[in-house]
């Protein structure tokens, strides 16, 4: 019996009894404890209060928020539409509706490791046209919507999605190329790269937007929302590329040399050897990287496009309502952090298979 | 099951692989100096000698994972030019073996011995997989087909390794030190593959310090120094009288 407990390891203490030492085991915990628990409390319980209790939802009219010392929701419900959709014709909003659900049904239905083929590259050059052709409209009866009166979740979403999405095959050329050995290619990734990341995210939408006009003839010049759109795709690259650079170099040379020797070609290599390796190593960093560009699609407010942010803004400016400008930001908040969290635990759940696989 | 397609049969009366006049440097290295060398077709070579004395860059140029800076190498009739076109025939017509198998960790078994047929469009999915089974099977490990490498020991790997290679259906097998990254109880699994394939008739090139191989499978064993070609004879002469007092000084430390 003794001997049998020599050979097991001592059980682990774990659950609730290791919880309650480390946070009452000593003096100085219980104080920290204490300390932590009242400061919570103090921040958590009057935003309930604000949040919750106080708040107003119902109905969706001005006059539900006078006298109101919490939060005008109301103001959300009478403007959810305004926030989603910006200027856009309100006897059309369903287009961007549907662009916008579309576009989330397709986004979730591409990031399934199953739809990895070629079909699914076939999908988006079909689903790309097609919604911005629902956008623009001027056909079979509908409007034409300039992209002057584009706005809110529509603007962010294909923002997001060409702009990451064109991004990454653009950003796998570019790493590759900066390790080619033809020295003109490697010059002009290494060239593109350096600039691009040199350079304030705001002052390449500038760029886009105020003088690429005054460099262009107009017939080459595309619209404000596409230059926009441009930008954001080249500033993506440019990260993403260097990222993937670092997961190129985490791959042994020797499993190259191992395909080379079997008679692959040098895109055969990258593809089906070099890359998957590569990638699997930086997801990490990759799901970083396209989380903090999906926020940069709201930078183009400042060279007036109307996203997320600035249609929320402009809800503001009615001034039949008291600006209860707090609510609108959290419930931006909520749709941004809804989006870049989803994506979050879709990476972490690729990292995890990718681990198994290994 | 049908017989996946062989590559066009190299001609019987030609040197499986003729080097003449190779020199190689690494940037101011020279660690190639002049070397020349037929093999025949069906002939096994031990190439052995001390580290950095170029055995492993030679072996490297017939399959041009190194580029020569002067000489020929023809391998199968096929002379190696900047052409992509012949370097990719002379890759498929000589298979390698590396020192620390390189095999891929993110595909099973199976699919680092259908990859490159496949894509290179010598067989299809169902062709491709039917002769990986077979080879497997040789090297006797078809069991652990659906495993990934990285579950395997490192003798088993070494041998899906050459299980891989062949699937290529070379004509030639190229090994770079195959057993020299395996814990000793894993040597003699491969050595025993490579006998077993030698007796199949298949030419091979082995850098090897294993000299009972040598001994047992070898048609001439070669001894390189400094990037020479220092002596090379059939293994009873090579170890019985070596001809030169390097090969001598460089026997005696690896046998005793």
């Amino acid at each position: 019996m003794t001997q049998a407990s020599a050979l097991s390891p001592p059980p682990t203490p774990r659950g609730l009894r290791v919880a309650l030492r480390g946070l009452f085991g000593s003096p100085g915990n219980i104080v920290l404890t204490l300390a932590v628990l009242w400061a919570a409390w103090s921040v958590a319980a009057p935003f309930f209060r604000w949040a919750v209790l106080d708040a107003v939802i119902w109905p969706a009219q001005p006059a539900a928020c006078r006298d109101v010392d919490g939060a005008c929701w109301s103001f959300v419900v009478a403007k959810s539409g305004q926030i989603l959709f910006g200027i856009y014709p309100i006897e059309e909003r369903w287009r961007p509706l549907l662009v916008s659900l579309g576009l989330l049904v397709l986004i979730g239905y591409s990031l399934r490791p199953p739809a990895w083929r070629p079909s699914l590259a076939a999908i988006w050059a079909i689903a790309l046209p097609a919604v911005l052709l629902l956008m623009f409209g001027g056909f079979a009866g509908l409007s034409y919507v300039a992209t002057t009166m584009w706005g809110g979740l529509p603007v962010t979403l294909i923002l997001t999605v060409t702009a990451v999405g064109g991004a990454f095959p653009l950003a796998i050329f570019l790493a590759l190329g900066r390790q080619s050995e033809l020295p003109a290619i490697r010059g002009l990734c290494i060239g593109f790269i350096e600039l691009t990341r040199a350079l304030p995210l705001l002052s390449i939408l500038f760029i886009a937007s105020i003088m690429l006009p005054l460099l262009l003839p107009e017939w080459l010049l595309p619209d404000k929302f596409f230059r926009a759109m441009i930008a954001l795709l080249l500033f993506a690259a440019a990260y993403l590329a260097e990222v993937i650079r670092g997961g190129l170099q985490a791959v042994p040379a020797g499993q190259a040399e191992a395909a080379q020797a079997l008679g692959l070609g040098y895109w055969q290599i990258q593809r089906e050897v070099v890359l998957p390796q590569a990638l699997a190593v930086v997801i990490p960093s990759l799901t970083n990287t396209i989380i903090v560009m999906i926020k940069n699609t709201s930078l183009v407010l400042v060279v007036g496009l109307f996203d997320l942010i600035s249609s929320g803004r402009a809800a503001l400016a009615d001034p039949e309502w008291s600006s209860p400008a707090m609510e609108t930001y959290l419930f931006i908040a909520l749709i941004y952090f809804g989006l870049c969290f989803g994506f979050g635990r879709f990476a972490a759940g690729l990292e995890q298979r990718s681990r198994i696989s290994q | 099951m049908k017989q996946a397609a062989s590559p066009p049969a190299p001609d019987p009366a030609q040197p499986a692989v003729r080097i003449q006049g190779l020199h190689k440097w690494y940037d101011g290295f020279h660690a190639l100096r002049g070397i020349d060398l037929e093999v025949a077709r069906g002939e096994r070579i031990v190439i052995c000698g001390p580290s950095g004395s170029g055995k492993s860059t030679l072996i490297r140029c017939i399959n041009q994972l190194e580029r020569h800076e002067a000489g020929a190498v023809t391998v199968d009739g096929r002379e190696a030019t900047a052409d992509p076109k012949a370097l990719q025939a002379i890759r498929r017509a000589a298979g390698m073996v590396f020192q620390s198998f390189n095999l891929f960790p993110h595909l099973t078994v199976l699919q680092n011995c259908t990859l490159a047929p496949v894509q290179t469009g010598l067989a299809t999915r169902a062709e491709a997989d039917a002769l990986a089974m077979s080879y497997l099977e040789r090297v006797r490990i078809a069991e652990q087909a659906l495993k990934h490498p990285a579950q395997l020991s490192g003798g088993q790997q070494q041998r899906v390794a050459i299980a891989r290679a062949l699937c290529m259906r070379p004509s030639i097998m190229l090994f770079d030190e195959p057993t020299s990254a395996l814990d000793p109880e894993m040597v003699k699994e491969v050595l025993d593959t490579m006998i077993a394939l030698a007796a199949d008739g298949m030419t091979m090139l082995a850098v090897t310090h294993e000299m009972g191989f040598a001994r047992q499978v070898a048609d001439r064993v070669i001894f390189m120094d400094e990037g020479r070609i220092v002596e090379a004879g059939p293994p009873e002469d090579f170890f019985a009288r070596p001809q030169h007092e390097r090969t001598r000084t460089f026997l005696g430390q690896l046998l005793h």
